[in-house]
C-alpha cells in the first residue's frame, strides 16, 4: 500500500502532499522534513530507493523517489509494493502531467494543486494503485472538465 | 469560493491550520456544481480524517452523489468514500457501493472495488455477505477490474488460504492469459505483458500453496521479484540465482539494489548460493551508495557463521564508521551480530578481539547504540561460559583495557561506555591483584570532577566505588568524593553517597550487602514483601488508609464519577469488601475474615512499598547482574576447525596487490559456507560471468592449495556446486523404510458410505494403548485425490495425544510420506519410530505425536506438512492445520488448602473478571464451580462460604490457581498463574463454559 506521495523542490518546500493514513498536522510537517533531509542528501547516480526513514512505519517501509528538475517526486510505501514498479508509476504520473499542463513546471503544481490532485485521484485510490495506463488516465480526467465547463456554460 | 478553497488547501501543505475553512469545504461538496463539488470533495479529504466529527455532516452528500445519474459524481463519492470513512457509517451507504459493481461503466466498477476493498480493511465483517460479489468482480470483462479485485484477494487469501483453495484454477487461468499476451498493448511495459500484474498473481498464487511453475514467466525484472514469493520452492530458487547474479552484476543501479535485496531472500534459505556471487558482493562493499552499501553489509549478516565472523565484523566496522549517521538500523544489527556470535558459538576469534571491538563499538556509537546493549553486555560479562578460567581471562582482560582506557584521556568516550566501565571496574578489578584499589578509585573519582559526565553516569561511578572502597585504601578520596555529593541536588546522587559513606566505614554490613561474586547467585526477591508486614499494621493501627492497587483506585475513581443508582445504606460495605480482595495476598486468609466486612484488613495493605520504594537501595546493584540460566553452548571443536582454515586462506598468491586482497577477502568471507566452500565457488564463478574470469582463476590455485592442504576428500574436487545441493537435498528425504508395524493394519472393508464409514474405520484403526480414552471426532484435515488426511486429538492422564491418520485410497503404494508438524504454541514430539511413513494402496497409516503448551493462547494451532512420492516419481506436498483449544490440555491440580495457599503467593500473573452465575438452584457457587469442574477440568480446593478455590494445571505441571467469590450477584474470579497469558486465557474458556450452560 502506498502510505503518502509527496512532492517538494530543491529547497524542501513542499509543492503537493497526500498522505493515505491519518497523521497529525505536524507529524505530517515533520515528515516531510525529514523526506527531504534523507533524500536531498543523495547523489544523482546512486539508486532511487531509501530506506531507514523513522517516521512513516519504520523498518517495513521504503521511499522510492524520482528528481526531475527542480522537483523531487517522493512516494512512501510498504513492503507490498514492487519498487520497480512505484518507479514506474511516478515516471506515468510526471508524464500524465506533462501531457495536461503541457510541459509541466513547477509554477503549474502551485497554481494548480488541485488539478494534480485529481489527476492524482486517477491513478491511487486510497492508497491502492488504480490505473497505470497514461492514456486512460488522461481519459478520464479530460472527461472530467468537460463535462464540468459543460456544466458551466449555460 | 473555489478559489479559496484551493488555497486554503494550499496553506494546510505548508502546514499552517486552516480548521476554520473545513466546515466550507464540507458545504461547497455539498451544494456546489461540479466543479465546486470537486474542489470541495478535495478539500474535504486533504482536511479530514476518519475519525473528524465534520464527516458526519458529509454522509448525507456521498449518498446523495452515489445516486446520481452523473458519472463524475459518483466517480468523486467513491473517490472520498476509499479515501476517509467513518466505520460507523459504512452500512449506510454499503448497499449503494455494491449496487455499482453492476455500473455498465467499467471505472465505476472498479473505482467501487476498491472501496469495497477499503471496507474490508476497516471492518472486515460488514463486508462478508458480498464475497460472490468479488467472484464476479474477479471474472469482470474489463481487466482494470479484475486488477483491482486482485487487491482484495490478496489480503483475503493471506488472512485464509484454505477457503480459497477453488479459486487457484481462475488466477492460473488469468496469469496464463496475462502472460500470452491476451491483454490489451496498453498494459505492456517494456513489451512485458503486465509484470505488476504478474506478480500480484505469483504472489496470490503462493498463498494459495499451489506448486506452480512458471519459467517462461521469467522476463529479467519479474524474475528477481518473484523471488520473495517463490522462494520456498528449491528448484526455481536455484534457477533465480543464476538470474540474480546478472542483477548485481548490473551497471544500473537500481537494478544492482534488487539483486542485492533478492540474493539476500535467497541466502537465507540456501547460503551456498551467495559462493557464485562473492566477488560482486565484495565490490558492493566498496560501492559510494550508502543504500547499497547497507544492503550488502545486511547481506553478509545473513552469511555470518562460525569461520567467517572476524572478517565480517571487521569489514563492518570500517564502513560503519562512516556511513553510521544514517543508518542506525544497521548499527543494531551489527552488534547484535557481535554479542551473538561471541554467545552463540563460543567462537569469537579470543577474548581480546571481543573486548576491543566492543570497546570501539561503545566509543564509536556512543550515545546513540539502545540501552540494552550494554546491558546485554555486561551480562554476557557476568554470566561467562562454561569454564571458569576463560571468564577470569575475560574479566581480566577487560579491567586491564579499562583502566588504561581510563588513564588515556576518559572525557572523549560516550557516557554509555562510562557506566559500563564503572561497572565493570567496580565488579571485578578484584581480579588484577596487582592493581589497587586505590588506583581505580581514584581513577573513578577523576570521572566524577569531569563537567561531561551526566548524574546518570555519576550514580554508576558511585556505585562501582561502594564496591569498591574496602579496607583502608582510598579513605580519603571516598571521603572527599561523600562530601561533595553528601550535598548534592540530585536525590539519586546523594543516596549513592550515603551509601558509600556508610559502607565504607562499616566493613561488616558491607560484607553482607555487597559480597563478593554475588552476581552468580540469582536473587530472590520477596515479591509480597512479607518483612514490612510489622511496619504495615503499626500504620494501619495508626490509622493510616490500606493499600490499593493503582487499577482498583482507577476503577474506584471511575465509580464515584458514575452516578450511583443504589441506596446508600449498601455502598459503604461494598467499597470496602472490594478493596479486601483487591491486595496481593492468599485468599484462603482472606475467607476467614471475609464474612465480617466492616472489620480493617490489617494485611491488605502489603504493597504500599511498591518497585521504586524500599528496595531499590540494593536492587539496581544487584539486579544488573542477575543471572537466570546459563548459555547453551557448542562442542569448542569447532573452533579448532575454524582456526585452522583461517589460517589457510591467508596463504600468499602469486597476484597483483588489490586483486590479492580482494581474493583474500572474499575466501576469509565466505569461508565456512558449505564444506568445499571455496572449492565449489570456483567451478561456479569461472562459467558465470567473463568479467571475473581471471580473478577466478586465481583464485581457482588458491584454493586448489588449500584443498590438497586440507585434503578434504574427493568431493572437493569436483567443484560442481549443483550436484552437491541436489546431493544434500536428496539426504533430507533420505529413504528410512521402517514400517510402524502394528499402526498399519490390514485393508479395511471397501465402504459405500464415504464419511461414516471411513470414521469408524478410521477409528478402528486406533492405537491399541488409547482404546479406553475417549477421544475427540475424527476430524478431516486435507484430501487430494490420493491422500485423506484426518486427526482426532486424546486426552490423556499427563499429555495430549495428537492421531493423524493417512488414507490412501489409490491402487498404487506410496512410499515415504514425510511429515511435519510445527506450532508457535505448542511442542510437538513424535511418538512413532520415524516421521516417515508408508501408505499401502487402499489402507491408512498412523501417526502419532504428544503436544504440550509453550505458550498459552485461547485455541492452539499445529501446521502439517506432508510431503511424499508417488512411485512414478513426482514429489507432491500437502498442507493442513488442526485447532483446539487450550481447554484440552487442562487437568486437575490437587492441592490442599495450605499448599494453594502458599502458591498463590508466589505466582505473579493475574487477571481478574466478573462473571455471570449459573443461578437456577439453591447454592449459586456451588452449581458454578461444578460446570466449571466438568466442562474444564478444574479441581475445587475449598468452598467456604461465599468463597470459593479451584486449582488446575496446564500440561505439564504449569500450575493456575482459580479464587472465586460471589459478590452482588456475578461471580468476581480471580486467576494467577506463573505462566503470563495463561490466566486471560483460562478467563475466556471459563466464560465461554458459563455462557454455553
Amino acid at each position: 500500500m502506498i502510505k503518502a506521495i509527496l512532492i517538494f523542490n530543491n529547497h524542501g518546500k513542499p509543492r503537493l502532499s497526500k498522505f493515505y493514513e491519518h497523521y497529525s498536522e505536524d507529524t505530517e510537517q515533520q515528515i516531510i522534513r525529514e523526506t527531504f533531509h534523507l533524500v536531498s542528501k543523495r547523489d544523482e547516480n546512486v539508486c532511487n530507493f531509501l530506506e531507514g526513514g523513522m517516521l512513516i512505519g519504520g523498518s517495513d517501509y521504503r521511499l522510492i523517489y524520482r528528481h526531475y528538475a527542480t522537483l523531487y517526486f517522493v512516494f512512501c510505501v510498504d513492503s507490498s509494493e514492487s519498487e520497480l514498479g512505484i518507479l514506474d508509476l511516478i515516471q506515468v504520473f510526471v508524464e500524465t502531467l506533462d501531457k495536461c499542463f503541457e510541459n509541466v513546471c513547477e509554477l503549474d503544481l502551485i497554481f494548480h494543486v488541485d488539478k494534480v490532485h485529481n489527476i492524482l485521484a486517477e491513478m491511487v485510490m486510497g492508497g491502492m494503485v488504480l490505473e497505470t495506463n497514461m492514456n486512460e488516465i488522461i481519459t478520464q480526467v479530460d472527461s472530467q472538465n468537460k463535462m464540468e465547463k459543460s456544466e458551466q456554460s449555460p | 469560493m473555489k478559489e479559496l478553497m484551493v488555497r486554503a488547501i494550499y496553506c494546510e501543505m505548508l502546514g499552517y491550520e486552516a480548521s476554520f475553512s473545513y466546515i466550507h469545504a464540507i458545504k461547497l461538496a455539498q451544494q456546489g456544481t461540479a466543479l465546486e463539488k470537486r474542489v470541495g470533495y478535495l478539500a474535504v479529504s486533504l482536511f479530514l480524517n476518519e475519525s473528524h466529527e465534520l464527516l458526519l455532516l458529509l454522509v448525507n452528500t456521498v449518498l446523495k452523489d452515489l445516486q446520481s445519474t452523473n458519472l463524475i459524481e459518483v466517480c468523486m463519492a467513491l473517490t472520498v468514500v476509499s479515501q476517509m470513512f467513518p466505520k460507523d457509517m459504512i452500512p449506510a451507504i454499503l448497499p449503494l457501493v455494491e449496487e455499482k459493481l453492476n455500473h455498465p461503466k467499467e471505472i465505476i466498477r472498479r473505482k467501487a472495488v476498491l472501496a469495497l476493498y477499503k471496507f474490508y480493511l476497516i471492518a472486515p465483517n460488514q463486508v462478508q455477505h458480498i464475497h460472490n460479489k468479488f467472484r464476479k468482480a474477479l471474472c469482470d470483462k474489463d481487466p482494470g477490474v479484475m486488477t483491482a479485485s486482485l487487491h482484495i484477494y490478496l489480503q483475503m487469501i493471506q488472512e485464509n488460504p484454505e477457503g480459497y483453495k477453488d479459486l487457484t484454477t481462475s488466477f492460473v487461468t488469468i496469469l496464463k492469459q496475462v502472460v500470452g499476451g491476451k491483454l490489451p498493448m496498453d498494459f505492456n511495459y517494456h513489451s512485458v505483458p503486465a509484470p505488476w500484474l504478474q506478480i500480484q498473481l505469483l504472489r496470490i498464487l503462493l498463498f494459495c500453496s499451489t506448486i506452480f511453475l512458471c519459467r517462461d514467466v521469467a522476463a529479467l525484472c519479474i524474475h528477481c521479484y518473484c523471488i520473495q514469493p517463490l522462494s520456498s520452492f528449491p528448484a526455481i530458487l536455484y534457477e533465480s540465482a543464476k538470474c540474480i547474479g546478472n542483477f548485481v552484476l548490473s551497471l544500473k543501479i537500481n537494478l544492482k539494489y534488487l539483486g542485492l535485496k533478492a540474493l539476500t531472500y535467497v541466502v537465507q534459505q540456501h547460503p551456498k548460493l551467495a559462493l557464485q556471487h562473492q566477488m560482486t558482493i565484495i565490490e558492493c562493499l566498496d560501492h559510494p551508495d550508502l543504500i547499497i552499501k547497507r544492503e550488502t553489509l545486511e547481506l553478509l549478516f545473513r552469511i555470518t557463521n562460525a569461520q567467517n565472523v572476524s572478517v565480517i565484523v571487521e569489514k563492518m566496522l570500517d564502513p560503519f564508521l562512516k556511513i553510521m549517521l544514517c543508518c542506525c538500523i544497521i548499527y543494531t544489527l551489527f552488534i547484535v551480530l557481535i554479542l551473538f556470535s561471541y554467545e552463540e558459538y563460543t567462537y569469537a576469534p579470543d577474548n581480546e578481539w571481543f573486548i576491543e571491538t566492543m570497546s570501539t563499538v561503545f566509543s564509536v556509537g556512543g550515545d546513540m547504540m539502545q540501552p540494552d546493549i550494554p546491558n546485554s553486555f555486561l551480562k554476557l560479562l557476568s554470566e561467562g561460559f562454561d569454564s571458569v578460567e576463560e571468564d577470569r581471562k575475560l574479566r581480566l582482560f577487560a579491567v586491564d583495557s579499562y583502566v588504561s582506557l581510563l588513564q588515556g584521556e576518559p572525557g572523549k568516550l560516550p557516557q554509555r561506555f562510562l557506566q559500563v566501565i564503572s561497572w565493570v571496574l567496580g565488579e571485578y578489578s578484584y581480579l588484577r591483584e596487582e592493581l589497587e584499589a586505590a588506583t581505580v578509585l581514584r581513577l573513578l573519582a577523576k570521572l566524577l570532577d569531569m563537567k561531561s559526565t551526566s548524574s546518570e553516569t555519576k550514580s554508576w561511578v558511585l556505585m562501582a566505588m561502594t564496591k569498591l572502597c574496602e579496607g583502608g585504601a582510598g579513605v580519603s578520596v571516598t571521603q572527599e568524593v561523600c562530601e561533595t555529593y553528601g550535598s548534592s541536588l540530585d536525590t539519586v546522587l546523594r543516596q549513592r553517597a550515603q551509601e558509600l559513606q556508610h559502607l565504607s566505614q562499616d566493613c561488616e554490613l558491607r560484607a553482607r550487602v555487597l559480597p563478593r561474586g554475588a552476581g552468580l547467585e540469582p536473587l530472590e526477591v520477596d515479591s509480597s514483601l512479607s518483612f514490612l508486614d510489622g511496619f504495615v499494621s503499626e500504620a494501619l493501627a495508626a490509622g493510616a488508609a490500606p493499600y490499593k492497587a493503582p487499577h482498583q483506585r482507577q476503577e474506584e475513581l471511575a465509580q464515584a464519577k458514575a452516578l450511583s443508582l443504589e441506596p446508600y445504606g449498601l455502598s459503604l460495605p461494598i467499597s470496602m469488601s472490594s478493596c479486601s480482595i483487591a491486595d496481593r495476598q492468599s485468599p484462603t486468609l482472606l475467607s476467614v475474615s471475609s464474612g465480617l466486612s466492616t472489620t480493617l484488613k490489617l494485611d491488605g495493605v502489603k504493597r504500599v512499598w511498591g518497585r521504586e520504594g524500599y528496595l531499590s537501595e540494593r536492587e539496581p546493584v544487584e539486579e544488573s547482574a542477575h543471572v537466570e540460566v546459563p548459555s547453551p553452548l557448542q562442542s569448542p571443536s569447532q573452533q579448532g576447525e575454524a582456526d585452522s582454515s583461517q589460517s589457510q586462506t591467508l596463504t600468499p598468491i602469486p597476484t597483483p596487490q588489490p586483486e590479492q586482497e580482494k581474493q583474500q577477502l572474499a575466501s576469509s568471507l565466505f569461508v565456512g559456507l558449505g564444506s568445499q566452500s571455496s572449492v565449489c565457488l570456483m567451478g561456479k564463478s569461472e562459467s558465470t560471468t567473463q568479467r571475473f574470469r581471471r580473478k577466478a582463476k586465481d583464485l581457482a590455485v588458491s584454493s586448489l592449495e588449500q584443498t590438497s592442504q586440507l585434503s578434504q576428500g574427493p568431493a572437493a574436487a569436483n567443484g560442481i556446486c549443483d550436484v552437491e545441493l541436489t546431493g544434500s537435498d536428496m539426504s533430507e528425504t533420505s529413504p528410512t523404510l521402517i514400517r510402524d508395524n502394528g499402526v498399519v493394519a490390514a485393508d479395511p472393508a471397501p465402504h459405500e458410505d464415504p464419511d461414516k464409514l471411513k470414521d469408524l474405520c478410521l477409528r478402528t484403526h486406533l492405537p491399541a494403548e488409547f482404546s479406553g480414552l475417549c477421544h475427540s471426532e475424527i476430524t478431516p484435515l486435507c484430501t487430494n485425490q490420493t491422500l485423506d488426511f484426518s486427526a482426532c486429538h486424546l486426552q490423556k492422564e499427563d499429555s495430549l495425544a495428537l492421531v493423524v491418520f493417512i488414507y490412501n485410497s489409490s491402487d498404487s503404494d506410496i512410499q515415504e510420506i514425510l511429515l511435519e508438524l510445527d506450532s508457535d504454541e505448542l511442542e510437538v514430539s513424535c511418538v512413532c519410530d520415524s516421521p516417515v511413513q508408508e501408505a499401502r494402496s487402499h489402507s491408512v497409516a498412523v501417526c502419532q505425536y504428544s503436544l504440550t503448551v509453550k505458550r498459552p493462547s485461547v485455541h492452539v494451532e499445529v501446521v502439517g506438512t506432508a510431503s511424499y512420492q508417488f512411485p512414478a516419481g513426482t514429489p507432491h506436498s500437502a498442507q493442513f492445520s488442526y485447532k483446539l483449544p487450550l481447554t484440552s490440555f487442562i487437568r486437575p491440580l490437587t492441592v490442599s488448602t495450605e499448599e494453594y495457599g502458599a502458591m498463590w503467593l508466589d505466582f505473579s500473573h493475574d487477571t481478574k473478571q466478573k462473571l455471570t452465575l449459573i443461578s437456577d438452584g439453591q447454592e449459586p457457587l456451588t452449581d458454578t464451580l461444578n460446570v466449571l469442574k466438568k466442562k474444564l477440568q478444574l479441581h475445587v480446593v475449598e468452598i467456604i462460604g461465599m468463597e470459593g478455590i479451584v486449582a488446575c494445571r496446564l500440561l505439564r505441571d504449569q500450575p493456575c490457581l482459580m479464587h472465586c467469590r460471589l459478590h452482588a450477584g456475578t461471580l468476581s474470579v480471580w486467576l494467577r498463574s506463573p505462566v503470563p497469558d495463561l490466566p486471560d486465557c483460562l478467563m475466556y474458556h471459563c466464560q465461554r463454559a458459563l455462557q454455553e450452560h
